[in-house]
């Protein structure tokens, strides 16, 4: 990877009344990247953003930020005003939205011209300037919610620290700030580490997963190697059986995509444009296996897949197909006998264009 | 009947006629109570603060003596600091009983406790992440606490109210460290306890009236602060 480390882990124990909950032996954020933590709840997710902020002291281990230890006066310093926290709960104080964005600029003493240059800024992001004068205590949870957003970010963090930063919003609100947050990561390139709940925000918004239980590290990779590439029982319980593929949309015709994946041509719906990178999302009941090509089908994917391995669940087996990319696929247990499909055996997975659940990345 | 009649004449009398052994007597009541909540103020929030925010082994147990100060008997207090300052007592080099100085170390003693007990539970009912998130926003120990003080404003108005409430009616404390005496040390409470054993109700009847008065104002000004935060 061409990125720089901004923030280092190295052997850290963060122990709370004797009993350790968080164990890390290595974790590495490099700079600009956006890394996603999920796992289940009390799996040291929030703890580790905590260590991450300098806010939890670890019992052992370093932290190490831009290669500085904070175990330091001098380098706890730069961490803390490096770094933002956004928690669950937007924490606003009791006064103005303006008040509460400049909260973190007051603190470093910045002068009243250059701390409402930066409020009026964050607050242009998030696209609550009309906000300005409101009482805190008068917002609605996602106006809130882009408050405390904004107040992180106009401090200008190098790091930004979020824990489950949608929870508590209904839908559509969290769907627009989603969106928001990312094309302002991605502008700010502001490196971030989010503590997330489920996999489409963990797709829509990160580059990086890894995935916590127990307070460890279960496995770190890029999104896709994640999602794809479980490799144990646990995470790919976690992400889903979804096959998730990398793509690049390659033309457009009429609402209908060809994205070129690993070589292959998928066609799906959607309307991104040629050149866009993106995710497509199969989900395994949509996969129809036959032992044949198909000559007459309205499914516009066939591909000839080999049969990577049949795992019995309860009442039907889980195949895992090699089409060129992976794919997972469902067969009732009938079906399968018919079929005669065991490991090894090379069949033909199709799926319809509409079965596609495509989605955008960066 | 007619003697509580009597004495709301006699007493809207006195207030109107701006009698000035009156006047004396209520501006000494507002000068001592009005220091002594302030000193307890200072004193109250500081270490409530510090508790609600540190913790260490036996916080419960200190947490249980502070709320079990605010109900302190005043009696108690004034006892106290009359050892305390007599004499041949260990302050007594002083010479401060019998003078309002002592008075107002009694009520501050008084307050103290409800000040910091109202303060403890005012910091310690901000949510817990409060504290983290303004650290994470580079704010020094100091300026974290500083703005802890300032979200828990209005409950810490109701400190300083329940605090002077508490010190501006109390008599068993004053008249022991303070004598009642004339002109010097004599409050609204010390003077009412006299006249009414004296019997002289209506000149009672006015003073009660006068500290009622002052209550109550007092009280309407701190809560025209704290509903102006409250804007409907």
């Amino acid at each position: 990877m061409k990125s720089k480390t901004l923030i280092k882990i190295e052997n850290i124990i963060v122990e709370r009344s004797g009993v350790t909950v968080l164990d890390i032996g290595e974790l590495n954020v490099q700079q600009g990247r956006i890394l996603a933590l999920i796992g289940p709840n009390g799996a040291g997710k929030s703890t580790l953003l905590l260590t991450l902020a300098g806010l939890l002291k670890p019992s052992q281990g370093t932290l190490y930020f831009q290669e500085l230890p904070v175990d330091t006066n001098v380098g706890r310093a730069i961490l803390r005003r490096n770094v933002a926290v956004v928690f669950q709960e937007p924490l606003l104080l009791n006064t103005s939205v303006y008040k509460n964005v400049a909260m973190g600029l007051k603190f470093r003493h910045l002068s009243n011209g250059e701390i409402k240059r930066n409020v009026e800024n964050a607050l242009d992001y998030f696209g609550i300037r009309s906000l300005t004068k409101r009482s805190a205590k008068t917002l609605s949870g996602g106006e809130a919610k882009r408050v405390s957003l904004a107040r992180a970010f106009a401090i200008k963090p190098r790091l930004i620290l979020m824990d489950e930063a949608f929870n508590s919003l209904d839908p559509p609100t969290r769907e627009t700030l989603i969106d928001d947050l990312r094309h302002i990561l991605e502008e700010t390139k502001i490196t971030a580490v989010l503590a997330l709940h489920d996999r489409e925000e963990t797709l829509r918004l990160a580059q990086d997963v890894t995935v916590m239980a127990d307070g460890k590290i279960v496995q770190s990779g890029t999104t896709s190697q994640i999602f794809n590439e479980p490799d144990s029982e646990f995470v790919a319980s976690f992400v889903g059986t979804e096959t998730i593929l990398e793509g690049t949309v390659k033309s457009k015709n009429i609402g209908l995509m060809d994205i070129s994946v690993a070589g292959k041509t998928i066609s799906a719906v959607g309307d991104f444009l040629p050149g866009q990178n993106v995710y497509c999302c199969l989900r395994p009941e949509n996969i129809i296996v036959s032992k044949e090509m198909p000559e007459k089908i309205s499914a516009r994917n066939v591909f000839g897949a080999k049969v990577q391995k049949v795992i019995r669940q309860g009442f039907f087996y889980k195949l895992l197909l090699d089409c060129g990319f992976p794919v997972v696929a469902y067969i009732t247990m009938p079906s399968c006998d018919d079929l005669g499909i065991c490991e090894g055996s090379v069949i033909s997975a199709s799926f319809k264009a509409t079965a596609v659940h495509v989605m955008r990345r960066e | 009947m007619e003697l509580i009649f009597q004495g709301i004449i006699k007493a809207f009398e006195l207030i109107v006629s701006f009698d000035s052994e009156v006047l004396g007597i209520t501006w000494l009541s507002l000068k001592v109570s009005g220091i002594a909540t302030f000193i307890s103020l200072f004193i109250g929030v500081s270490i409530g603060t510090a508790v609600a925010l540190t913790n260490f082994w036996g916080k419960r147990l200190v947490i249980s003596l502070i709320n079990t100060g605010m109900g302190l008997p005043p009696v108690v207090v004034g006892l106290f600091v009359t050892i305390m300052i007599w004499r041949n007592g260990p302050l007594g080099f002083m010479e401060i009983l019998y003078t309002p100085y002592a008075m107002i170390i009694a009520q501050a003693i008084i307050a103290t406790p409800i000040v910091m007990g109202i303060s403890l539970a005012a910091i310690q009912n901000l949510p817990s992440n409060l504290r983290l998130q303004i650290l994470s926003l580079g704010a020094s120990r100091l300026q974290m606490v500083w703005v802890l003080i300032k979200e828990a404003k209005l409950p810490l108005l109701a400190a300083v109210m329940a605090g002077f409430g508490g010190v501006i009616s109390e008599v068993g404390a004053s008249i022991m460290v303070g004598g009642n005496i004339k002109g010097y040390s004599r409050v609204l409470t010390t003077a009412t306890v006299m006249e009414t054993g004296k019997g002289n109700f209506d000149i009672a009847i006015a003073l009660g009236i006068i500290l009622l008065l002052l209550a109550f104002l007092v009280n309407l000004l701190l809560t025209q602060i704290q509903q102006r935060q409250h804007p409907r």
